[in-house]
């Protein structure tokens, strides 16, 4: 029997939601392996929220403790999961590819000596084998790759792994550890604007380009953000990151973010090569744009041609009127 | 400042995927290559934190096949001082073996900073930098976007979900680099005839093949063709309906 | 990060470049990806050069890039020079013809016929674009006939004193430092010809732009006055003499303008082909019609044709061997290739073709002047007939 390790995040205590997604991907590893999940995360102490983990088939949930745990602790976070996977005889280990989990995932890999399969949108397992698929080339090609060592170590995609209850006993305990944070020190987290979201990780992601003219024009695009209460993220194509309009931060493409929200509204891009590779596997896809024979039209599920200070605007006012 | 910076041979971001007959790799026929683009953010560093110290050495490494030389010398154009081409016609597909590599050609070099770009933009695995830093036993942040240095240690911005965390380490160190970092310079024309008389030197490797198989590389599916739902914002309200009803996404 | 633009290969002409000619070419294709095609639009419009980009390409080394390392200059070989032109004038001709007039028109003369104290003291600075050159030959009536020109030098105790008026000086109110052509015997001696370092704040000398142009708005073109200016001896470059000595500048200029017109050909058909890919009409992409073929299939021709010329001529020269008839016959095919290319482009795109959010317009109205300067193409067809046939045509 082979226990399915799910790696789980929090931030200021409370559990990240990105944790549901890796219990899910686990839970399903973890039903083709026939063991259980145990789901853990390193904190200072009780994770609000950890308990939840069980609804998405946590069969376990730990949380690691230390005094050095507050915030994420990648010498201290790295130890700590290392020595839990060596200790358990694990036949897999399961990370979100979430920020945290693209500096963790590689030096517990390091540590254990064995692979990791980063940012995986699939994961099998194909007789008794674990078998992970991976965007490459900016998700201009699939890798179907096998994992020949155990435990097998994957770090899954945000936003694909959508989560599934799947209700399971969920046991909580909390094991104190040893394990200091380390040389490398987290001083603080400087929050970004207050509800801002993150392209890679929001729902809903709607995108500028040089359609828009000039930067202020942004200003339609982040009123149309906030018609959906929330849930959605504001992202830019290249042109307009590497002209200064908005922050690296917010660039979707090649080299930039790529992003599987489920719904992704793209404004004024034409859809270079480069702008479609970060964004073709959103759920839908949206496109706004005034040249009819503009590429993004091609992966567009649907499509609205014309200008589009008049177009945004008007979603804006439908899209308030269905939350309002 | 003694720099070592880690870069990888990549195709091109423009390049279009075509799949080779064994149809587990890229057809490299017509693919032109270049230097990562995010390695070319930690070239910049290099030499930025070179020129300031007013001494020290920026050195190059790269795994790759012969072929990858040409891509050191675009680092090398850019004002690094010499490179290493730890030479194999076969980059393993587990980031572990190249991060072996790189590690065994590393040791004891006294570096003060060990630079890798966040990501390299053929396999997106986004580990080799780190996994170094581990068999190195050296503190390493990643995807740095904005970095201040000390005698001693720094203090590195790297972007998170939502925020920026704000992390220190102590030298010497292992950091991976992010764009916003800095502007890369153009490799400048005296540079490039200047690379041809720095030292290049090439080192043949075995790495291991490691314990991750490509079993087969495939074209992402086909989104299936999408409608206009219309011209001008007279087709917004239909567009809603669709995203309710049919998509089922509002 | 890598250039968007791919270039046009067609015959595997890449591989016959070594690696230090391949990564000069894609320095300066990212550089013109990255920092003219952005501007290029809005400048033409404007009738402005983007003078902001003049130290970016001073500390990339384009000015004079083919001389020797000694004096500033990138010490390139002569094919590695043409693919800089051609990636430039991939961005516009008017950014091409500022590099060339700075390097072929202004450092070469004084480089070929300069004592070495002029060498030293202005290469350096002309490379690094500190000190913008210009180029006075042609006068408001002695075009193709340089010759006849009527601008005088006349030799003091302490130097020399000159007259007379210069037209069509790219860069001329721009320029620094003006290399003029003068006769110091009468108007009738040609052979007494010589060239002039004369800066543009000396007393006397005025420049005045020409408006209402319609072709390379992107680019500065003036007049020059030359009033009683005087100069001191060391103003004369003392290698130069005859029409010989000029015209050897613009045989270095219009090896430039060869490689460079393949670039603005490249750039349009690069823009064609995508957009007979993406636009659609009567139903199917109109890259699915036989006359826009036809189109794109003879613009690739004459471009890989012109692509071969230019290298092999940039061969011949790096081996000493090239003759300015040779130079005259590739800047007379690749330039009027090029003009047809820009135009049939032009009329591939349609509508759109005329807007300056497409290359083509520009390419199309830059080249027309391209056709006529340095050399028009009827020169050259003279030139090359007298090649041909040891018989001149000229007068």
């Amino acid at each position: 029997m082979s226990v399915v390790l799910a790696v789980c995040e929090q931030r200021n205590d409370t559990l990240r939601k990105t944790s549901h997604e890796v219990v899910t991907g686990a839970r399903r590893l973890a039903d083709a392996l026939g063991g259980p999940v145990e789901a853990v995360i390193c904190g200072a102490g009780a994770v609000q929220g950890s308990d939840q983990l069980a609804r998405f088939g946590a069969d376990k949930i730990v949380t690691l403790t230390s005094a050095g745990f507050a915030k994420y602790a990648p010498e201290g976070y790295a130890r700590a999961i290392a020595d839990r996977a060596r200790a358990g005889g694990y036949g897999a280990v399961v990370f979100a590819a979430s920020a945290t989990g693209k500096d963790l995932a590689p030096r517990v890999a390091a540590k254990l000596g064995v692979p990791l399969a980063a940012d995986v949108t699939d994961v099998t397992v194909e007789g008794g084998a674990i078998v992970a698929t991976r965007p490459a080339y900016a998700g201009k090609a699939l890798l179907k790759v096998r994992i020949a060592a155990k435990p097998a170590i994957v770090s899954l995609r945000p936003n694909v792994f959508t989560p599934v209850e799947r209700p399971k006993a969920g046991t909580v305990e909390t094991a104190v550890t040893a394990v200091t944070a380390g040389r490398v020190v987290v001083r603080e987290i400087k929050a970004a604007e207050a509800g801002a979201l993150d392209v890679a990780e929001a729902q809903i992601v709607i995108s500028g380009g040089r359609g828009l003219k000039e930067p202020a024009n942004f200003k339609v695009i982040e009123e149309l953000a906030r018609a959906f209460g929330g849930r959605a993220a504001v992202g830019a194509s290249r042109a307009v990151v590497d002209a200064g309009w908005r922050a690296h931060a917010d660039q979707v493409g090649q080299t930039g973010k790529t992003v599987s929200p489920t719904l992704y509204i793209a404004v004024g891009i034409s859809g270079a090569i480069q702008h479609l590779a970060g964004m073709r596997t959103s759920k839908v896809i949206v496109a706004i744009n005034k040249d009819k024979d503009a590429p993004i039209f091609k992966v567009a599920d649907y499509g609205i041609v014309g200008d589009l200070f008049e177009i945004v605007p008007r979603l804006t006012v439908e899209i308030t009127k269905l939350h309002g | 400042m003694k720099i070592a910076v880690c870069i990888k041979r990549v195709p091109d971001s423009e390049t279009r995927v075509k799949i080779a007959p064994d149809g587990k790799s890229l057809d490299e026929a017509g693919v032109k290559f270049v230097l990562n683009p995010y390695d070319e953010f930690a070239v910049e560093e290099a030499l930025q934190r070179k020129e300031k110290a007013g001494a020290g050495e920026a050195a190059v490494f790269c795994l790759g096949p012969a072929a990858a030389q040409e891509t050191i010398r675009t680092a090398l154009a850019m004002g690094a001082d010499r490179g290493v081409l730890l030479q194999t016609d076969r980059i393993p597909a587990d980031g572990i073996e190249t991060a072996k590599a790189l590690a065994a050609e590393l040791q004891g070099g006294g570096w003060d900073l060990i630079l890798f770009g966040k990501m390299a933009i053929d396999d997106y695995n986004h580990q080799v930098g780190p996994m170094v830093a581990e068999l190195l036993d050296l503190p390493c942040v990643t995807a740095v976007a904005h970095l201040d240095l000390e005698p001693g240690k720094g203090v590195a911005e790297r972007e998170i979900e939502g925020g920026i965390e704000v992390v220190e380490f102590p030298l010497p160190a292992v950091l991976t680099t992010d764009k916003g970092l800095n502007e890369p310079r153009y490799p400048a024309l005296k540079g490039i005839m200047a690379a041809k008389k720095k030292p290049l030197e090439v080192k043949l490797v075995k790495p291991g093949q490691g314990a991750i198989e490509i079993l087969a590389m495939t074209p992402p599916p086909e989104r299936k063709e999408g409608k206009i739902v219309g011209e001008g914002p007279d087709a917004v309200p239909e567009l809603v309906r669709l995203l309710q009803v049919e998509a089922k996404v509002l | 990060m890598a250039p968007k633009f791919q270039g046009v290969d067609f015959y595997d002409i890449n591989g016959l470049l070594n690696e230090e000619e391949r990564a000069v070419r894609d320095t300066v294709r990212q550089w013109v990806d990255d920092k003219i095609l952005p501007v290029i639009g809005e400048h033409y419009i404007e009738g402005k050069f983007p003078k902001h980009l003049v130290p970016e390409m001073a500390e990339l080394g384009l000015f004079g890039a083919n001389l020797p390392e000694e004096y500033g200059c990138a010490g390139l070989n002569n094919v590695a020079y043409g693919l800089i032109m051609q990636e430039l004038e991939r961005g516009d001709s008017g950014v091409r013809s500022f590099a060339s007039v700075q390097g072929a028109l202004v450092m070469y003369p004084i480089y070929a016929f300069g004592s070495e104290e002029q060498k030293k003291k202005w290469l350096p600075e002309m490379a690094s674009g500190k000190v913008i050159g210009c180029f006075g030959l042609t006068e408001p009536d002695y075009g193709s006939n340089p010759a006849g020109m009527i601008t005088i030098a006349k030799e003091t105790k302490d130097g020399w004193v000159l007259n007379g008026a210069k037209m069509w000086i790219t860069n001329g109110s721009t320029a620094h430092a003006a290399i003029v052509w003068a006769k110091t015997g009468g108007v009738d001696a040609v052979e007494s010809i010589r060239g002039f370092i004369v800066p543009t704040d000396t007393k006397g000398f005025s420049a005045k732009d020409q408006k209402g142009k319609l072709s390379l708005r992107a680019s500065d073109t003036s007049e020059l006055v030359l009033q009683d200016v005087h100069v001191p001896k060391d103003a004369l470059l003392p290698k130069s003499g005859g029409l010989k000595s000029p015209l050897s500048c613009l045989t270095a200029a219009r090896y430039g303008i060869a490689w460079g017109a393949v670039g603005a050909a490249m750039a349009c058909y690069d823009e064609a082909v995508s957009y007979a890919k993406n636009r659609v009409m009567f139903g199917k992409p109109i890259g699915g019609f036989q006359l826009q073929q036809a189109r794109l299939a003879e613009m690739l021709t004459e471009i890989t044709k012109a692509q071969l010329l230019c290298l092999q001529l940039g061969r011949l020269k790096d081996q000493g061997k090239v003759t300015p008839q040779q130079v005259s016959l590739a800047k007379r095919n690749n330039v009027n290739m090029a003009t047809d290319i820009a135009r049939e482009a032009r009329r591939l795109l349609g509508a759109n073709g005329i807007l300056a959010e497409y290359q083509a317009m520009r390419h199309l109205a830059n080249l027309e002047s391209v056709y006529t300067y340095e050399g028009t193409h009827d020169i050259h067809t003279l030139i090359l007939g007298q090649e041909i046939t040891s018989l001149s045509a000229f007068n």
